[in-house]
């Protein structure tokens, strides 16, 4: 596990870039935070990390929005199904094992779907310091370990 | 000549269906709404997946013919939403439509959702002034449209982050309040102080149309949090009456600056959000002091509907622009490009 601290949505913002920048297709991230911890913020800056122009909105509606891009990002929200088994209806295996990186907000409520190799970040809002953010990083299998690493370097070199 | 279009909408929750006759005389239009199911579920929705829309289509079609008094030798062109939206659910409505054209042998008519949106406002006024300003504001979509006659469309403006229906869903779970979010602010800021709490407003760069919601919906979690540290009881009233302000007063202003900007004689509003009665009273008080044109559709037709997706299609239909059998769902199609 790493942890870091963010002092402002900026930050949060950089630090998806940076992570964006290291992602391969295939790639399975899951983003969990309360309401306002910043969530499709830090999903801007991976899209913006993969090269991808244009607005990331959230996908709380809508549930995937895909982007594509030298490599496609496929974004979901599944906090609005009903049951996990909803998830299979809305045909994840195709995003999982497509030719992007997918990124899901509210995992936990799809956690039987989730392949054994993955990146689960959690972002925590500190009490009493609202512009603040803990971001933890929990690795899954020797891609994200690796990865996590290479983080932990960038972020120690100040970048 | 009565021009017959049989319409389908599944492009994302709602499977609807809906015959309408020259463009604006609506003869059906079944809409399987969900709200019912939801509220039993507090607030999350259930049921929302592809399966749902296949187990409705063929129902809800016979219903809409039903309904029109007509059968399938009475239409004259079938016309679908084909994006953006759900690549699950959007196939659905698509395989269905190209399906109905092929076995009729009628024209097969593409429609963007939001082109959609748009006009739902011509079936309660089908000649409006050009060029037309609207303002889509729904759960997924918060887009300042530019139209300078039918079919030509520029998108001008729209949210970077949250669209404002989800700022209101969002606002209304921290509150404690049940689904949907806006009807139940809307009742409680009728109690409460809007001046209360100074909520920010994102008017983003200056000249800029877009929007940006996330920061508003963050400040009234900060502040609901601030006052739980601190122990004072929070006033959800004033809250959902200084929240609300705060995402209408933008709403307002950004539309009327779209309209100044590019010269504009109607103002059209378009999505679930538009049924807001302080978004509507609002504008119409500013549109009506700068001579503009205010147009809303009645609220049924805000919501996702194919009686709006029909009423497109009739004017595509005029001008001969159909859509091949190889169309397919688009799930992040834009809108002013068609990808057939």
């Amino acid at each position: 596990m790493f942890s870091l601290e963010l002092k402002s949505s900026r930050e949060t913002e950089h630090l998806g870039q940076l992570l964006g920048s290291l992602l391969q297709p295939g790639d399975i991230i899951t983003l969990n935070g309360e309401l306002g911890a910043g969530k499709t913020c830090l999903a801007k800056g991976i899209a913006n990390g993969l090269g991808i122009a244009g607005h990331i909105t959230s996908p709380t509606f809508t549930l995937i929005n895909e982007y594509p891009g030298k490599i496609p990002l496929y974004h979901m929200d599944v906090y609005r199904l009903g049951s996990p088994g909803e998830f299979e209806d809305l045909g994840y295996e195709e995003y999982f094992y497509g030719s992007g990186v997918t990124l899901i907000e509210w995992a936990g409520l799809v956690e039987e779907y989730l392949p054994p190799n993955r990146l689960d970040i959690f972002i925590n809002k500190p009490a009493g310091k609202d512009e603040c953010r803990q971001v933890h990083f929990v690795a899954y299998g020797s891609r994200f370990t690796h990865m996590i690493k290479e983080l932990k370097q960038f972020v120690r070199s100040g970048d | 000549m009565c021009i017959t279009i049989l319409g389908i909408e599944t492009s994302c929750d709602e499977t609807s269906v809906a015959v309408v006759e020259n463009g604006t005389i609506v003869k059906s239009n079944i809409i399987s709404s969900q709200i019912e199911v939801h509220q039993k579920f507090g607030g999350v929705v259930p049921e929302i997946a592809s399966r749902k829309h296949l187990e409705l289509i063929n129902v809800v079609v016979k219903q809409a013919l039903d309904k029109a008094a007509t059968g399938f030798g009475q239409i004259n062109a079938v016309a679908v939403t084909y994006g953006p939206g759900l690549v699950g659910a959007l196939l659905v409505g698509v395989a269905a439509a190209k399906a109905i054209a092929f076995g009729l042998d009628i024209p097969l008519i593409g429609i963007n959702h939001m082109e959609g949106h748009v006009y739902a406002n011509m079936l309660a006024h089908p000649d409006p002034e050009f060029p037309i300003i609207c303002l889509v504001v729904s759960g997924g979509h918060t887009d300042l449209v530019l139209i300078q006659s039918h079919g030509s469309y520029q998108l001008v403006g729209s949210t970077r982050d949250d669209a404002a229906g989800e700022a209101f869903d969002k606002v209304a779970r921290v509150l404690g309040l049940g689904y949907p979010g806006g009807p139940q602010i809307d009742t409680l800021a009728a109690m409460g102080d809007d001046k209360a709490i100074a909520f920010p407003r994102a008017y983003l760069e200056e000249n800029s149309l877009d929007f940006s919601f996330s920061g508003v919906k963050t400040a009234v979690i900060n502040y609901l949090n601030q006052c739980k540290q601190k122990g004072i009881p929070v006033n959800k009233p004033d809250v959902a009456a200084s929240f609300r302000r705060a995402v209408v007063d933008v709403l307002v202003d950004k539309t009327i600056q779209a309209a100044k900007s590019f010269d504009t004689k109607t103002i059209m509003l378009a999505g679930g959000v538009a049924a807001n009665k302080l978004l509507r009273d609002e504008l119409s008080n500013r549109t009506a002091s700068m001579g503009l044109d205010l147009l809303a559709p009645p609220p049924i037709l805000c919501t996702d509907n194919a009686a709006m997706i029909a009423c497109a299609a009739y004017f595509k239909y005029l001008r001969h622009d159909f859509a091949p059998l190889t169309l397919n769902a688009v799930p992040g199609l834009k809108l002013g490009e068609d990808r057939y």
